[in-house]
């Protein structure tokens, strides 16, 4: 009887069910995140070797711009969403969402938003071709038509960032079955409730930065306009004022992933799990105040080049309390190495190597040399993919058996884990170096001097794309024919989703709420 | 510990299914690209042809209104049936006050351009700073004074003076606050008429607030020579009012709303979330009016 639900298309267009829900989330990310994967295909092809191959130089800025735009907003954010829906309530010991209405539509705005987006791609003058972070003058005076319907798609992602968000932050401080108290949250619970902060204080700051390039646009309005008595750089304090806290709220989830996986699968407690919690908010607030290291190059006063230099490197140190942790975890563990593990390791390792090229970024006179060459894209890469991606590949790895009932296979999640392994150090290592070579980002051509590390990024890049593919393979396999699940396929898996539900968890869980001890 | 759980708790109600969130999703979608063809047709800036995006525009907000007549209507049958707890209670307060504080952040997205452009900007290309040459090469006649009636490129406008009636929307509106909290107060003690009169005075002052303020657009625009084009200036001071304006009108219908809600005895002294959503949402067009009565008019 907790079972029944509504069948047909209805059950997905009108549900308020944070399990559906989840599940949308987490396939519409899928789909996107192929989307902008093809986009970084024909970008990796056009740079396999110097010279001009298939593309012209203003397609291959719309593919940059479009990959960017679509992995960010389409990819990571809403994967991140999916694992919150589907994870907190049980985590939490609720029956479901605070808000389950508003729950749908913050997501059913989303395939509009992208649908919109996407057709600026048959617009005439093609799609916006002035990067991800849209500066002005790029995206006002010279920006395409189909600038407007960018505009107006990231309201649309905007106000369905800031509903879902609202609606974690809701459900964790007011719906939390008796006796779990704040410091006995899972963790991935904690991350997702400071990201939902970061979304409702920053989500508005980019709306705010549209509406401006759109009324500069077209309602004359001079604030990106030096010659009206505005100015382009504001656009940038603006935008990284949101951008900059983006980035953690794109990496944030994938902490709380981590330290969720990695006690279950070293078999021990979560070693410092208070200061882990401290260390993440502390990170959101310093994200606040780090923004213009995006900026050091614009001509800045020199006091502000200094606190934003020393503020940026201070955001290190929480960072570090974090990876000790995760380490420190593992250490003396028995830890064995199922495919979740696995991407959780290769997480904590590669993040780091971001870490560190971001400390490097944030010195302001080394910047100099830096800033907007391939330096950068290697950085946020190791953030980006074997950071927030490959934290949520390990989740669904491991939340999978709960989700479906039914278990990967083991083998094939373990070829997947070496081939992306391999892969995304092939990609994105041999950024770093064209990056301090020289190499700038967001240019179809390239010195000779460049071909070797970009060929080689290339090779990675298709292998990458491809193991991409076998995951999709795998998790559709595991759902069609995977074995059957046991209740608790981790024994040293913990909290209230592993030891008070089957698997699959019921369609409604937690109608009154467990006891917590 | 368990059975006692157990008997404390209230059922949280979870509606079954509903169509109202993918009705909005796709009014949202039909306002969007309604809204952004109507904006390149109106404006000509590409050459477009037809005048059909107003069309899809009004489409889609009347999607979006039928949405929310609907969706508010089943919440308050909900409502009226008893099916809330005090936990979603607190869940829908907890909502607004989140709702509440992503505002603040939209409008501080324009303070903050106001005062990047006022306190940096402005000196910059006057010369200060390392700036000696952009303003020698650019524009070396323009003189950095706040409020820029002349912008570097020559275009001159008039600054609103604060306190005409600037000033008397100011009293309006505390004012307006001080009656919705006594129309608060009636409520919570059970006080029918003085609930209904003062709720009416509110929104009653939000109206008049609106049409002052339409007055002052119009001579802006028709006296003073003050656009939406005119520097820095004008696009501040037209963004920051008018982004408030329409919160004003939000309010103001939310208040007749609840005007209409309280005539028909929806509101129970100890039950009326709405109502108290109302008060904060317009509290908070207030104090957002306060520092725009600082930082735009009298500074
Ligand atoms: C120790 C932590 C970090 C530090 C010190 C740091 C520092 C920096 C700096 C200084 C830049 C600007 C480089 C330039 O343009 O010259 C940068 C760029 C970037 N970082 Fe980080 N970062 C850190 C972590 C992260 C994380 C966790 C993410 C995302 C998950 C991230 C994503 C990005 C992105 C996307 C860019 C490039 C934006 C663009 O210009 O397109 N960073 N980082
Ligand atoms: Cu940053």
């Amino acid at each position: 009887m907790a079972d029944h639900h509504p069948t047909g298309i209805k059950r997905w267009l009108f549900t308020t069910n944070h399990k559906d829900i989840g599940s949308m989330y987490l396939w519409f990310s899928f789909i996107m995140f192929f989307i902008g994967g093809a986009m970084a295909m024909v970008i990796r092809a056009e740079l396999y070797q110097p010279g001009l191959q298939f593309v012209e130089p203003n397609f291959f800025n719309q593919m940059t711009t479009m990959h960017g735009l679509i992995m960010v907003f389409g990819a990571v954010m809403p994967s991140m969403v999916g694992l919150a829906n589907w994870l907190i309530p049980m985590q939490i010991g609720a029956p479901d969402m605070a808000l389950p209405r508003m729950n749908n539509w913050s997501f059913w705005i989303l395939p509009f938003a992208f649908t919109l987006l996407l057709s600026s791609l048959f617009m005439e003058g093609g799609a916006p071709n002035f990067g991800w972070t849209f500066y002005a003058p790029l995206s006002t005076t010279y920006g395409p038509p189909s600038t407007d319907f960018f505009i107006l798609g990231v309201h649309m992602m905007g106000i369905s960032s800031i509903m879902g968000a609202i609606n974690v932050i809701v459900t964790v401080f007011n719906m939390r079955a008796p006796g779990m108290t704040l410091m006995k949250m899972p963790l991935f619970v904690w991350t997702w409730v400071i990201t939902a902060f970061l979304l409702i204080m920053v989500m508005p700051v980019l709306a705010g930065a549209v509406t401006m390039m759109l009324t500069d646009r077209h309602f004359g309005t001079s604030f990106f306009d030096a010659a009206g008595g505005g100015d382009p750089v504001m656009f940038q304090h603006i935008f990284w004022f949101f951008g900059h806290p983006e980035v953690y709220i794109m990496i944030l989830p994938a902490f709380g992933v981590a330290s969720e996986i990695i006690p279950a699968f070293a078999r021990k407690k979560l070693f410092g799990y208070a200061s882990m919690v401290y260390a993440t908010a502390s990170i959101a607030l310093l994200s606040f105040i780090v923004w213009a290291h995006h900026m050091f190059t614009v001509g800045m006063p020199l006091a502000g080049e200094l606190f934003f230099m020393i503020a940026t490197m201070l955001i290190a140190v929480p960072t570090g309390v974090k990876v000790f942790n995760w380490v420190a975890t593992m250490w003396k563990g028995s830890m064995t190495f199922e495919t979740p593990m696995l991407f959780a390791i290769a997480f904590v390792i590669l993040f780091t190597i971001g870490g560190f090229s971001g400390v490097m970024l944030a010195m302001a006179p080394v910047d100099f040399q830096y800033h907007d060459t391939y330096f950068v894209v290697a950085h946020f890469h190791y953030v980006l993919f074997p950071g927030a991606i490959f934290g949520t590949t390990a989740a669904v790895y491991y939340w999978l058996p709960k989700w479906t009932g039914k278990m990967y296979n083991e083998k094939m999640g373990k070829i997947h884990f070496w081939w992306s392994m391999i892969a995304v150090n092939l990609t994105f290592f041999p950024m770093h170096f064209s990056g301090l070579a020289g190499m700038p980002r967001r240019i179809p051509d390239y010195n000779m001097m460049f071909a070797d590390f970009n060929q080689l990024a290339s090779i990675g890049a298709f292998a990458l794309g491809l193991s991409q593919l076998f995951f999709l393979f795998i998790v559709i396999k595991t759902i069609r024919s995977g074995k059957k699940s046991e209740d608790k396929p981790w024994d040293g898996a913990t909290g209230l989703e592993w030891d008070k539900l089957p698997c699959p968890a019921p369609y409604h869980t937690f109608d009154t709420p467990p006891k917590v001890d | 510990m368990s059975t006692e759980t157990k008997e404390k708790y209230e059922k949280y109600y979870v509606p079954e299914q509903s169509p109202w969130p993918i009705v909005g999703a796709i009014g949202l979608f039909l306002l969007a690209f309604g809204g952004g063809n109507f904006i390149q047709q109106t404006t000509g800036k590409y050459g477009n042809e037809g005048s059909w995006g107003w069309l899809i525009f009004l489409v889609g907000l009347s999607i979006i209104l039928y949405m929310m007549w609907s969706w508010w209507r089943d919440t308050v049958r909900e409502s009226m049936g008893g099916l809330y707890s005090s936990q979603m209670d607190r869940s829908f307060r907890q909502g607004m006050l989140w709702f509440i504080t992503s505002e603040v952040m939209f409008f501080a997205a324009f303070f903050g351009g106001l005062f990047y452009a006022r306190t940096m900007v402005m000196p910059w290309l006057g010369g200060e700073g390392n700036n000696a040459m952009t303003h020698a090469l650019l524009w070396p006649e323009f003189i950095p004074s706040w409020p820029m009636v002349e912008t570097p490129a020559g275009d001159t406008t008039t600054a609103m003076g604060a306190f005409g009636l600037p000033a008397i929307n100011t009293a309006i509106l505390l004012t307006s606050s001080w009656t919705l909290t006594i129309a608060h107060h009636a409520l919570i003690k059970g006080n029918r008429n003085t609930l209904i009169n003062y709720t009416v005075i509110t929104a009653l002052l939000g109206v008049i607030f609106l049409c002052l303020q339409a007055y002052e657009y119009y001579e802006a625009y028709h006296h003073m020579g003050l656009t939406l084009g005119s520097g820095i200036y004008g696009s501040t001071f037209f963004m920051l009012t008018g982004f408030h304006g329409l919160h004003v009108t939000i309010g103001t219908i939310f208040l007749i709303v609840l005007s209409i809600r309280c005539a028909s005895g929806h509101f129970k002294p100890e039950n009326h979330f709405a109502f108290e959503a109302g008060a904060w949402y317009w509290h908070f067009v207030d104090v957002v009016w306060l520092f725009l009565f600082i930082f735009v008019y009298i500074l």
